[in-house]
Formats: structure tokens, sequence, C-alpha cells
């Protein structure tokens, strides 16, 4: 009954009603028909994404001013791009393999997403090495302080996603301990969380080009 | 059933419904002294591991108040405080006081004490992530406090910190550490509290045990549940002022810094908006009001409940209107603006929502005196301490629909009317419900009762010592006395009797603030020597009394969860031979009862 219960529902039942008593009394205890961990992923997505809207609302009030200057796009910005949408493929593919309990396979799209976001994270520093260096510094314009910001927040939720990068690549790595539920499930999260970094880089990127 | 007490049935199960075969939690069992009581995952634990600290850090925020009132009552007697230092201290009693003290408190303490307990769970769904939540909040608290002992001193930017002046040079601790260390103290908090609100949301909705449905929730998990969902969506709006902030204040950027002149020099800064800042500290900075409230609303609702013997009226009403405070708690943050130059159109709209908010925050004092009435009132010390809620909440209430009005606002913006109203409704009430709820749950803690002369002497200090403090503040406000200034002796325009009101303000509040001194010996001695209560003291029908050992140990419920078969307010049932029932209570057990009567 859990599954079908509108929120209105829900706040409408009279809890002290011996016939609805009787309903209740069989109610397992969870509202949501969600793993813990995923409920978890979604909260964090949803305070990370707030996170994220509250600086995009302050970047369009900011940007209408007439001494925002538009920063160059470098070359190097489509290729880390085209980096997150790979690693992303990949861990589509880990996934697929994991259903299929190929953990070998897991394995080895694990590796090669890991190094792609440190290929993704070093390809941002030399995006800023290459801006500073052509005097596109922080403090300059209010474009460029977004564009520094953007892209550390983003790297910073990118390092957090690598801590559980890594707890995912210890509960698939010693074959004769996975437990595989359990491993499924952390690839799944895992690759929800990589899918969402990806969405959210679009949103900034696609913002900073077009605005 | 021929059972004397409600324990005798809990042991003989009878034809009940069976409790739910669910894989046992993977709880941490603690090995050594440390996992056990430092670096514990037990959220009971982590609850008085919060409580603590956050109790600590609010009395330097007391100390602070007292320097305060010594400054305004009795300018010269304190040498060491200038203007400077008045400033640094009304910062840090504002911000200790909503944010290190009674957030962390309401959530981190009573959330993660009573969560688990009531909904029936043996701890919270992710323990570790739960006790690196009070690491990162302690370690938010020491950031915090380095900011006393940083050259230049801590911020004294007001608790609002608003650009441009809390980071610049003529503001106590704009240039130095002092604004930096704030900034990063509450970006910290923000990020410790969101690991503790994953898990009061997900233990909340998911971790429940069987029978219990959202809509046989105490209110106190109502409460504290909602609160947590709108600091889920209002504390990402200070994290972000905080990091913009501080980069405008060290790389120089200027997300919030217009172009100024400053000691005659013109600064690097050049088209920041100071009004993007306040707009986003009151989008967090309202709801913020409600994070701390709805944990107060729900906790003396089961208070009041409990102590009067009777069903809290209207219960659905109680949990729509937590759930409609919440969301409109997002849409009247900027009343808090009306003097910052907006287009006064907003003003209009933020007045009419402020005022809508005033209907449910009624309707639940309606259900408060409704509860009350014809009950059976037991005047205990946690009751004393909610009726004593209920009409401090009025009365902070009403000053409040003078001030969300915006013309009246106005001329009353800056003066001790509005320092009068938000310590009513956000200082004074909840407070009074944090010590209502230590009284109650305090043999739930420890077994034993806090002692009872101790506690109606701090009660009555408290109570009435406050209404001295803030009634009078009011009528400053009204002959224009203005806040924020540091000494107000020999100001022409201001009657020489206002001197001799801030005088009585302040021995009243010196004396209220020792009082809390006995509240503290109370709690200590308490502990050790109370009077022991035993199970179930107050005769509740919630969960967190009904655990096999009290103070509940490790895992919270033995070895079966209890299963629910009723809501948490059966007080008073036609037949029964109590005259309450637990919510363990299976009906066969008690067939003379008529709970549909009830």
């Amino acid at each position: 009954m859990k599954k079908k219960e509108t929120i209105f529902q829900l706040l409408t039942q009279k809890p002290w009603d011996p016939a609805q008593a009787k309903i209740d009394n069989m109610h397992d205890g969870e509202t949501l028909n969600l793993s813990k961990g995923k409920l978890g992923l979604r909260y964090i997505m949803v305070v990370s994404s707030i996170f994220f809207s509250l600086f995009i609302i302050t970047y369009s009030d900011r940007l209408v001013y007439a001494d925002w200057q538009q920063m160059p796009e470098p070359l190097l910005l489509w290729f880390n791009t085209l980096i997150l949408f790979i690693s992303s493929a990949f861990f589509i593919s880990a996934q697929t393999a994991a259903k299929n309990n190929q953990f070998a396979k897991v394995k080895q799209k694990l590796l090669i997403i890991g190094f792609l976001a440190f290929a993704f994270l070093l390809g941002q520093l030399f995006v800023w090495l290459q801006l500073i260096n052509l005097g596109y510094y922080v403090a300059a314009n209010p474009a460029n302080a977004y564009f520094y910001v953007f892209t550390a927040l983003h790297g910073l939720h990118l390092i957090g996603g690598l801590v559980y990068w890594n707890m995912t690549i210890k509960k698939v790595w010693i074959t004769s301990d996975i437990v595989v539920v359990d491993a499924k499930h952390t690839v799944e999260l895992c690759a929800i969380y990589w899918h969402f970094l990806l969405a959210v880089w679009v949103v900034l990127f696609g913002l900073m080009l077009f605005s | 059933m021929a059972a004397d007490s409600y324990e005798d049935i809990a042991v003989d199960k009878g034809e009940v419904i069976p409790a739910l075969e669910v894989p046992p939690q993977d709880l941490y069992h603690a090995k050594s002294f440390w996992t056990r009581w430092i670096f514990c995952q037990d959220a009971k634990i982590i609850g008085i591991q919060y409580s603590i600290t956050a109790i600590s850090i609010g009395l330097v925020a007391l100390v602070l108040s007292w320097l305060m009132r010594l400054q305004l009552g009795f300018p010269q007697l304190v040498p060491f405080l200038g203007a400077a230092e008045y400033y640094q201290f009304v910062t840090m009693h504002g911000m200790i006081m909503v944010i290190y003290l009674l957030t962390a408190l309401f959530l981190g303490g009573f959330g993660n004490y009573l969560i688990p307990l009531m909904v029936g769970a043996r701890d919270m769904v992710f323990p570790y992530v739960n006790m690196v939540s009070y690491w990162v909040y302690l370690l938010a608290v020491l950031v915090l406090v380095a900011s006393f002992f940083v050259p230049g001193g801590p911020t004294g930017a007001g608790w609002t910190l608003y650009p441009p002046q809390a980071i610049t040079s003529g503001t106590p601790g704009g240039d130095g550490l002092g604004i930096v260390l704030m900034l990063i103290s509450l970006s910290i908090f923000v990020v410790g509290f969101t690991m503790g609100g994953l898990n009061y949301v997900i233990t909340v909705l998911q971790a429940r045990t069987r029978g219990m449905t959202l809509m046989r929730l105490p209110l106190t998990v109502w409460g504290i549940f909602t609160a947590t969902v709108l600091a889920l969506f209002a504390f990402p709006a200070l994290i972000v002022s905080c990091i913009m902030m501080t980069l405008d204040n060290l790389l120089g950027t200027s997300f919030f810094m217009p172009a100024l002149v400053e000691f005659g020099e013109q600064s690097e800064y050049s088209g920041g908006s100071p009004i993007l800042f306040q707009h986003l500290f009151w989008f967090f900075g309202h709801p913020e009001v409600y994070i701390v409230a709805l944990p107060a609303f729900g906790i003396v609702s089961d208070l009041i409940s409990i102590h009067a013997r009777k069903n809290i009226f209207g219960y659905r009403m109680m949990v729509w209107a937590i759930v409609i405070i919440g969301a409109l708690s997002f849409i009247v943050w900027a009343h808090h603006m009306y003097v910052a130059g907006m287009n006064p159109w907003f003003g209009y709209f933020f007045a009419t929502t402020t005022l809508i908010i005033a209907v449910p925050t009624a309707l639940k004092v309606y259900n408060w005196v409704i509860t009350l009435w014809k009950a059976n009132i037991n005047l205990t010390i946690p009751m004393l301490f909610a009726l004593a809620f209920i009409v401090t909440f009025v009365n902070g209430g009403i000053t409040g629909l003078f001030l969300g009005n915006v013309i009246v606002d106005v001329p009353l913006s800056d003066t001790y009317f509005v320092v009068a109203h938000f310590h009513m409704v956000m200082g004074i009430a909840p407070v009074l419900v944090v010590f209502g709820a230590i009284y109650h749950w305090f043999p739930l803690i420890t077994g034993r009762f806090l002692h009872e002369g101790m506690g109606k002497i701090h009660f009555w200090i408290s109570f009435l010592g406050s209404y001295a403090i803030y009634f009078p503040m009011h009528y400053l406000g009204f002959v224009g006395v203005p806040r924020r200034y540091f000494e107000m002796y020999d100001s022409e325009y201001m009657a020489v009797s206002t001197n001799y009101l801030n005088q009585f303000i302040t021995i009243v509040a010196l004396i209220v603030g020792f009082t809390q001194i006995l509240f503290l010996y109370n709690i200590i001695t308490s502990a050790k020597f109370g009077k022991k209560a035993g199970k179930n003291p107050w005769k509740a029908c919630s969960l967190e009394w009904r655990t096999p050992e009290v103070p509940a140990g490790h895992g919270n419920f033995g070895k079966e969860l209890p299963v629910v078969y009723r809501w948490a307010y059966d007080f008073n049932v036609p037949g029964a031979k109590e005259d309450f029932i637990p919510q363990d209570i299976a009906p066969d057990q008690i067939p003379e009862a008529k709970a549909e009567a009830t």
C-alpha cells in the first residue's frame, strides 16, 4: 500500500480511527520503495542541485551588468567535457556488466573511470593555468570569478565522488568477498552520481557558453 | 488480559502481530572506551555529545550577553569594553545562539537521541556518517572559538554579516581573520549538518518499525523531520553566500562588493551587489527561524499532551500546520529587508505571505490551548515550561504581525522593538522548550529525575525574568531607542528614563543568567544523586519509554523491535485500566479499552 499512496492520502489518514488502525498495523515502516542508499544519494543530489542552482541564480543576476566580459572557452574545456561523457558511458557499461555478474569487467571499467576522472581534474587545472597565463585572473572580472568558482566546486564534487568510487572499487575488488547484491547496488549508486555530475557540468558549461 | 501493568503485557505477547522479520541492522559494536564514548556511532551518545557541545558554546553566548547588557546599562563599569568589543559580542552572541546552540541542540541533540527511539529503530540508518557529522560540527565550533584569539578578534559585523561592511577595515574583525574564520566555520557547520540531516530524514522515512505509519509518529518527530527538510533547502543558501564572501575577502572578487572608497582610497572592488547577499542570507535566515521553531512546536505538543493526560487536539491539523509553515517559510524572507531599498511592491508581496503564515501558526496555538481545555493538567516542570512557551510564543508572534507590515516596520526596524520581538519569538520561546524537554527526557537519558525544587526556582526566575527583560524593550523601541548602539548614556533625544530602564534590564538579565548556573548544577548533581525515575515515569505512550532497559542500551530495543498498534496519544481511553496506552500494546491485550470512543 505504501507504493500507491499519495502524500495527500497519507496526510489525511486518521490514526485514531479503528478501521485505519487495522491497515496501519500491517505497515512495514518504509515510506518509499527505495533502498536507503538510493534515498541517501537523492538527498545529496537535491542538496547539491540547490547549491548549484543558487549559484546560477546569482550568476544570471550578475551577468546583466555592463562590466561583464565573457571569457574565452579554451578547446581543452570541450575535451574535458568529452572525458566526462566517456566516463559516464563507461559507467553504463559497468552497470550492465555488474548486472550480468561479470565483475572482472566491472573492475576494469571502474579503473578506467577513475583514470578518466583524474584526467578530467588535471585537464581542468590546465585550463586554469592557460587562462591565468592569458591574464584572466579571478578578480579581474565577475565572469572570470564565476568560471573559477563553478569549475572548482564541480571539481570538489568530483573529488567527493572519487572517495565513493574508491569504496566501490574496494567492494568489487576481492572476488571471493563480493557480496553480489551489495556490490551491484554500490556500482549503481556510484554511476548515478557520475551521471549527475555530468549533468551539472553540462548545465554549468552551457551556461557559461551561451550567456 | 489479567496484567497489572503494561510492562507485564509487553512480556506476555498473546495474540498479536509478530515483529517484521527484517535483516539485522549493521550496527557497529564498540570495543574500546574510545569507540564507545568518543568516536561513537550510537545516535544516543552522539545526541549527548551534540547537546554538551551546544550547551557549552551557548554558555559563551550567555556570558557575552551579560557583557553587552553591562555595557548598555552601566557603560563605565567594564573598562575593556569599547565599541569594537560590543559589536563583536553582539555578533558572536547572535550567531552562537541561533546556529551553534539552538539548531545544533534541537536537531543534533534531540534529533539524534529521540528519532531512532521514537520511530522504533535500532539506530540512525548511517551511523558512521552520523558520527562524522558530530565531529565536523565540533570542528565548526572550534573554528568559531578560534576567532576570539586571532589578531583583531572575532567579526563584529552583526550576525547577519552584511557586506560590504563585514569585510571592510572599519568593522571589527573585518580586515583580519575574524570574518574569515566565521565564514569558514559556518561553511563547515553546513557540511556537518548535511551529514546529520541525511540521517534524520532517511531514518524517519525508511527505518520505522512495523505499524509506525507517518501519521502515527509523535509530533516531536514531525517537527524535527520537517525542520531538517527545511534545512536541506535553506542551508545551501548560507554556504553559497559564505563561499562568495570569502572569495570577495581573500581573492578580491566582487560578488557582493560594490565600488567603494575606504579611508579615502578607492578599493579594488566594483559592481558587486550587497543586496544579493541579503537575499541569499535571508533565504536561509528566515527558514532558520522555523528550523528552530518547528522542533519546539513538536516537542511542546508532546509535553502538553503527556502532562495534561489528554490526546493532542487536532493531530492531523498539527501535522499539516507544521508542513504548511515549513513551505511558507521559504516565501517570506524579504520581510527582513523592508528597509534595504528594494522595490516597494516586493514589500507588499512579502508582507502578505508573512501575515498568511500566522494562520497555521495560530492554528497550532489554538490546538495547544484546546488540548488543555478540561484536561487533567499536571503542573510538572516540563508542563510549566510548555505553558510558558505558549504564552511567550503568542507574545512574540503578535509583535511579528506588527513588524510584518511594511509601514509599521519601517519606523520600528532599527529599534529595540525588533530586539524584543525576535528574542521573545525565537530566543526565549524555543529555549523554554529546550528546558521543558530536558526536564521531561532527563529520566530517559539518566534514569533519574532532575531536582524539582531547583527546577521550580529555575523556571520561575527564567520565565518571569525574561519578561522583565523583554517587555520593557518593546517600550524602549516605541520611544525610539535604536538598536546596535553601543552607548546611549548621554544621547539627547532619548529620555533619561530609558537609561534607568536599561539598568533595570541589565540587572534582571544578570539574575536570569546566573539562574542558568543553578540549572547546570541541577543537571550535574541529579545525574548522579537525583531521585530514581524508573521506567516511563511520566506515563507517556511513545516508544522511547518502551525500551527493555532505561536508559536504552545499544540497539535500543532488545531482541525484537516493537510493533506499533496505535498513535502516540492514547490518553484516558474509556474503559482502559490506566490513563494511557503505549503505542506497542495490541488492542486484544486490552479488550476493555474503547479507543474509538476517545
